[in-house]
Parts: structure tokens; sequence; C-alpha cells
């Protein structure tokens, strides 16, 4: 299936363009070695330390990872919204072809909501509490659509909370967000950041704090708008499950670094990392013997201010010691998952020193054996 | 296991009275008439959308909130209005553990403090001391014995939760109320817990009740599941009865709503529209029938008994549960809009 591989960015551009074959040229969000660093009192964070991924039109990439792996850092500096006097964002962002880091304020406030959105966990902070959800939406609008009369605006928002399934949407308009239930609040949130038909919408943890039934009504109405209005999508979340509903491509992250990147039947079919492995043996599942023990990741995730040395997972890793101690020592790079021109692993990409025989055969015994990936 | 219920609870009722000022203006009928046993040894796992009571319930078996009508009978007693005193001697049979791993903790205490605190206020002296006693009880746990004089903020989302835990199995207790441990941590951590939990429940033979929104995590920890909606169980069974031969349309929705990772892409699912009613004002008869799909006239005007099916251990309150057999995935929901059901079959 080559329309699920995805070309690699930031990659040495080494690889011959295969015709038919998708490449990061018409990609719409492109991320080079992202790196943002923050200057507190304890120490330099390095929340996102040279990440690299694109995202086509019509095509959504899911991003995983624990809390602190650097998820929300890196949508916030896609779409300009750090505190540039506490903030070093190094790399290249481009959206739609124009450069984000390094842009002026007002610039990216351009870009922002009109061709990059945003929907966050929590709607509360994106709904302002004292005017109508109507209001703000029409506001959204009016912002990027300086020509359009209040009743115009008013039309169009009034259209959004209908398309995003508001019942009533004409008497909806007029109420205030604690009016609304928490699922209705995120549709609001949701028509919000599509009024202006971004083509980049970003969604992060859209449905965690939501019950699994009004999850799965807000991840098909993502999937429906993009189908209309064929937008690129990044949907960061913790949740496997979600990704594998709804992701083309995953994106997993540890300590601030990419640790493996593919299409989501590989990453989820046939994962390369070690990392990743442990996040999947630690869902548990609907299927499957209910009465075998979890395979949890021992320890917990690394401070950002004091990342391990080396393979940033290598205390958590059961395989540390197999890569003759340079786990400690050297950062893997993220590099192609197959084994030297073997065929199949087409922009499937691991950070580990283990050799793919060594993978295969790891994995083989003892993840897939207890049960996961069936 | 003996077949002598630990704990049995008829008719568990909590309403809220709502005011505006002084005058009372309605009730929320937040848990409404509840029955179910739980027996010695066994999990009992309490699932249901947020706001369906099962955080009332849990406070109620613990005496946290008084009870508004019903019964709950532990160990043989009735507790339901039992008092700080009559409750003593049993209060170390019966522990909860909070969902917040946060904020159930004290930040001004150590943990050798927290932990130690169930044992004094019950003057309980352990025979080896109290800090022993403290120290084994953070091994249980798979905490350092010797991290005994660190504050909470010093540890982990997940090894706060383990803290919790520990003061909870202080008392040797019987039984415990387990309220959504699980759900604000990394489901790498998540996965410690529940595996630590898992333990110690068989090797200290301890009953749970055990709340949870998440489903899967719960068939991986409960023998017994009870699905609540809007204040009322819907359906009470075996875990593989519940999950593999669920009779009751929410039980049905619910487990088709999880995205499994072990499944890519939409799939075949039920999907439920519109919100949970306000329990201020639930629909009468049946409390699902504004969003389920196979409602009739019946299910407006007559409220659906918890009864058992075919003489099992599964109970459902539907007038028209399931076949026996038929399979979440099989049998359509089709999405006729006749009574106002709203559902719909997303194709694969
Ligand atoms: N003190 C109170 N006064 C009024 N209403 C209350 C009170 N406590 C709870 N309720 C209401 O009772 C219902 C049940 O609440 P409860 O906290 O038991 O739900 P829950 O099932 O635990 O939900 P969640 O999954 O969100 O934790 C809700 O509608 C809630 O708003
Ligand atoms: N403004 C900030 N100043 C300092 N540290 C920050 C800031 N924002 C985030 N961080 C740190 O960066 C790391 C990554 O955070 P984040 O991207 O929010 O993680 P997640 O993957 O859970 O979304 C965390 O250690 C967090 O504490
Ligand atoms: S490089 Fe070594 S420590 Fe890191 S994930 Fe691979 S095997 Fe584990
Ligand atoms: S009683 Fe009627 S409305 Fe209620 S669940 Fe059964 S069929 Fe649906
Ligand atoms: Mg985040
Ligand atoms: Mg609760």
């Amino acid at each position: 299936m080559d329309s699920s591989d995805p070309a690699p960015s930031g990659e040495p551009d080494d690889r011959p363009t295969v015709p038919g074959q998708r490449s990061d040229q018409g990609a719409y969000l492109r991320v080079t070695d992202l790196r943002v660093r923050f200057d507190t009192e304890d120490g330099v964070v390095r929340a996102v330390d040279g990440v690299s991924f694109a995202v086509e039109r019509g095509r959504t990439l899911g991003i995983v990872g624990e809390s602190g792996s650097g998820k929300s850092v890196t949508s916030l500096a896609i779409l300009g919204l750090h505190d540039a006097k506490r903030t070093t964002i190094t790399g290249e962002i481009s959206v739609g072809g124009r450069q984000v880091v390094g842009l002026g304020d007002e610039e990216v406030r351009r870009l922002r909501g009109r061709d990059m959105a945003m929907i966050f966990q929590d709607p509360l902070s994106a709904l302002h509490p004292y005017y109508t959800v109507g209001r703000q939406i029409a506001e959204a609008y009016r912002v990027h659509h300086p020509e359009v009369s209040r009743r115009e605006a008013r039309q169009r928002a009034v259209d959004m909370l209908d398309r995003v399934g508001i019942p009533q949407p004409v008497r909806r308009f007029d109420q205030y967000p604690h009016e609304f239930s928490g699922g209705m609040r995120q549709r609001a949130m949701i028509a919000m950041a599509l009024v202006n038909d971004p083509a980049l919408l970003i969604a992060d943890e859209p449905t965690t704090a939501l019950d699994v039934t009004v999850q799965a009504q807000i991840l098909d109405l993502l999937a429906d708008l993009q189908a209309e209005f064929h937008s690129a999508i990044i949907l960061i979340t913790h949740d496997l499950g979600v990704v594998g509903q709804v992701a083309d491509e995953v994106l997993v992250m540890y300590g601030g670094r990419a640790v493996e990147r593919g299409s989501v039947e590989q990453v989820l079919r046939s994962p390369q990392h070690p990392y990743t492995w442990g996040l999947l043996s630690s869902v548990p599942s609907l299927h499957g013997d209910a009465d075998a023990d979890l395979l949890p990741i021992r320890g917990n995730p690394p401070s950002l201010i004091n990342l391990p040395s080396g393979c940033a997972f290598h205390p958590r890793c059961r395989y540390a010691e197999r890569p003759g101690g340079r786990a400690r020592t050297e950062v893997p790079e993220l590099r192609p998952a197959g084994a030297a021109g073997e065929a199949g692993t087409n922009g499937h990409l691991v950070a580990c020193h283990l050799t793919a025989e060594e993978r295969t055969t790891l994995y083989a015994e003892d993840i897939a054996s207890v049960g996961v990936a069936r | 296991m003996s077949d002598q219920p630990l704990l049995r609870v008829r008719g568990l009722t909590k309403h809220f009275p709502v005011r505006q000022g002084l005058r009372a203006t309605g009730l929320v009928q937040a848990v409404d008439g509840l029955d179910f046993d739980v027996r010695p040894g066994e999990t009992l796992g309490l699932v249901g959308e947020s706001g369906c009571g099962k955080t009332t319930t849990g406070r109620m078996l613990v005496r946290l909130l008084e009870p508004t009508a019903g019964s709950i009978e532990f160990a043989g007693r009735d507790i339901t209005h039992a008092g700080r005193r009559e409750l003593r001697p049993l209060r170390q049979d019966l522990q909860i553990i909070f969902q917040d791993p946060y904020a159930s903790l004290n930040p001004r205490h150590t943990v050798g403090r927290i932990v130690a605190m169930p044992l004094q206020v019950n003057g309980i002296k352990p025979p080896g001391g109290i800090k022993a006693r403290v120290q084994e009880l953070l091994e249980l746990v798979g905490l350092n014995p010797e991290h005994y004089n660190r504050y909470p903020h010093e540890f982990s989302g997940g090894q706060r939760q383990r803290i919790g835990i520990a003061r909870a199995l202080a008392l040797r207790p019987k039984l415990i109320v387990a309220d959504e441990p699980v759900s604000a941590l990394d489901v790498s951590i998540q996965a410690q817990v529940v595996n630590l939990l898992r333990d110690l429940q068989r090797d200290l033979g301890l009953a749970f009740v055990f709340i949870a929104h998440d489903l899967a995590v719960v068939r991986h920890f409960c023998q017994r599941v009870a699905v609540m909606y809007l204040g009322r169980i819907v359906e009470i069974g075996d875990r593989a009865d519940i999950y593999e031969r669920p009779q009751h349309p929410y039980t049905r929705a619910l487990l088709s709503a999880i995205p499994d990772v072990t499944r890519l892409g939409p799939g075949g699912r039920i999907r439920l529209t519109g919100d949970v009613p306000t329990p201020l004002d639930p629909p009468s008869g049946c409390r699902f029938r504004t969003r389920c799909w196979k409602a009739q006239d019946i299910c407006a005007t007559q409220e659906p008994a918890l009864v058992p099916r075919d003489g099992g251990n599964q109970a459902t309150a539907c007038h028209f549960p399931e076949a026996v057999g038929a399979s979440p995935e099989a049998e359509g929901a089709p999405g006729g809009d006749a009574a106002g059901a709203i559902v719909e079959e997303v194709s694969p």
C-alpha cells in the first residue's frame, strides 16, 4: 500500500523518488529539525530536540507519547504561540510554503485562524466565558474576513454550529459556554477552529476529557470535516486506540525526540522501537486474554532538564545492555527501520541501536507472544 | 469464596436537592435504587459515562455520603446510617482509594506519616512498631521503604497513587472502594498500577468495588461488572457476560465506542448521538430510551426491571434485550429515526 508510505522529511534526500509515490513535496506542513528550549530557574528544558515530520492535506498525523514528551510544545511552536522572551526555537516550520519560525507576531497571527487552527483538550480555555458561543465564532470569522457584514458573519457561525452537529444552532448561537455540555463545547470549539476553512488543524488531546461515546462522535466529526475541507490534521493523543482509528501516519515521541515514525499500519502492526512496544503492551484490550498481566514500561518518563545520556529511553529499556554499551553514550539516529536494502519498510523510521534482525526477534519473542499486536 | 456477600446493597439512592436561594427547586437523582452484592475476595467493576453516579455510589458505600434511601450491609451488619462510633470497628475493613493522586495526599506530610495515619487514628500498634509496618507497606506497593521521609511532591503520579494504595492497605481491609484509581495516569504507568492492584487482590484476597469509565481497564481487573446509566444499573454480570454477551443496548453501544488498538480504522460501530439527559429530570420509563435505537412505546411508560436472564448471573434492565449469542458487531443497529431513535451504524 504505497498510499500509506509517507516520505520522510528532514532525512538526507538520497533515495530516488519513485514515480507515483508520495513525497513531502506536496506536504502542507513541513517541520524540519525543530528544537524548542525554555530557560527556567531549574535549568534549560529541551522540550523538543530535533523533530522532523510532514503532513499533506487530507491526511492525519497522530503524535503519541507519555505526558511531558513534548507533544504540546511541538504544536504550540507550529502555531507560533510560544512566548518569544522565554523560548528559543530553531529549525524550520513551513506552513503552506511560508516559514513560521522567526516570523513576526502580526504575520503569525494572520496565518493562525485562517491557514491553521487548533483545538484543545479543554474547550473552556479556548472559549471566553463572558461572550456567547455564537458571537465568538462570528468574531473569529470577521477577524480574517473584515469585508463581511455582521449579519453574514452570524449566518456563517450558525452554519458552522449546524455543521458540527449542534442541534438548534440558531438558539444555541446566543448561549454561553457554560450552558453547553462537554461534548457540545468541544463541537463549538471545532466550529470556531474551522470557521475560516484552515488547511491545517492541530487537535491536542481533543477527546481526552470526554466519555467514549462522545469521543466517538467527535472523531467521526473530525473525519467528516477532513473529507469535506481536505485539511491536514495533527492529532495529539496518548491513546493508541484513537491513533489506530483515525491516523494515517504516526510519530512516537520520547523525551522531546522522535523515536519512531511511519504509517499507522507500520507503527501499530510492526512497531520497531522498544518504547513503542512498551506503550502497546501497556494498553488493556477488549480482546485477548483478560487474565494476562499487562506489560508496563518500568520507571517513569525522564526530566527534560536532565535527559539520560545516549538513548534517552535506556534507563527504562529492557534491551539497553544489548547494543554493547552504546545506549548510554550515543544518541541513536532516526533511520529506516528495515535491514539494509530490505523492501517493505518504506518510510518507516526508528531511533534505536538494535539491528533490524534483533528487533524482529525480540518483538516476536517478548512482545507479540504476550498477545499485543494481534 | 463464600456465598455470603461481604457487601449487600439494596435500593441504594441519593438525591441531591438543588436550591435557588433558600428554595429547593429540584432534585438531582444521582443514584436511584441500586441493588448489588460483592462477595469476599470479589472484584466488582462499576462503569458508565460521566455523571451516571459512580462516585456518589462509592462515597455512600464508605459512608462519606448519607444515602437518601436504601440499605448497605457490610459483613452482615447494617451500616446504612452508621455513625462514626458504630463504624469504627468496621472502618478497618472498608477503605477507599481516590482518583486524584495529587489532591488526596496532604502535601505537608511525609509519606511515612500519610501511610501511618490510619494506624494511629485507629489506635493500632503493629507488633514490630508503626515504622516497620509502614515500610513493609511501602515495599508491598513497590515503593522504596527508604523514601519514608519524603513528601508527596517528590513522587511521580504513579508513585503517588501507590502511596494512596499503601494507605488504604494499612488496616488490612476486606473491601476497597477504588474510584478511578488509574484514570489520571499515563497508559504505561496505569499498567503498572493495574498489575499491582491485581497482585494485591490475589495475594491478600481483597474485595474491590472498582469504579472506572474505561471498560478495557475494568476487563483486566474485575470478575463482575455493573453498567450504570443515569443513576441506575442497566446491566450486571460476570466479565464474560458483559464483554462477550452484552444484552443491554447501552452496554453494547459503550463497548462498541471504545477505540481498540488491535483494530485499525473506523470499523463498524454503534454511534450514540446526543448527550446523557440531565439527572434533574430523567426520561420516564427506561432512562436510556432517548438514545436507544430499539425504543418502543412501552419504553416510555414502563420502567424495565433489572431481571436475571436465563437463570444465570447476568441481569439486564431492558424490555427488548439482545438475543443471547448476538455479537455486538454482527447485529446491526440500523439508523431508524422513528421514535427519535438516534443511532447510526458506520460501516467499515
Ligand atoms: N453534591 C452534589 N450536589 C448536587 N449534585 C451532585 C452532587 N454530587 C454529584 N452530583 C450530581 O450527581 C450526578 C452523579 O455524580 P457522580 O459524581 O456520582 O458521577 P460519576 O459517575 O462519578 O461521574 P464521573 O465519571 O464524571 O466521575 C451528577 O449529575 C452530578 O452532577
Ligand atoms: N513554557 C514552558 N516553560 C518551561 N517548560 C515547559 C513549558 N512548556 C512546557 N514545558 C515543559 O516541556 C516538556 C514537554 O511539555 P509538553 O509538550 O506540554 O508535553 P506533552 O507531551 O505532555 O504535551 C515538559 O517537561 C514541560 O514541563
Ligand atoms: S537504543 Fe538501546 S536503550 Fe535505546 S531503545 Fe534501543 S535498545 Fe533500548
Ligand atoms: S427498555 Fe427500551 S429504551 Fe430501554 S434499553 Fe431497552 S429497548 Fe432501549
Ligand atoms: Mg500536552
Ligand atoms: Mg466520578
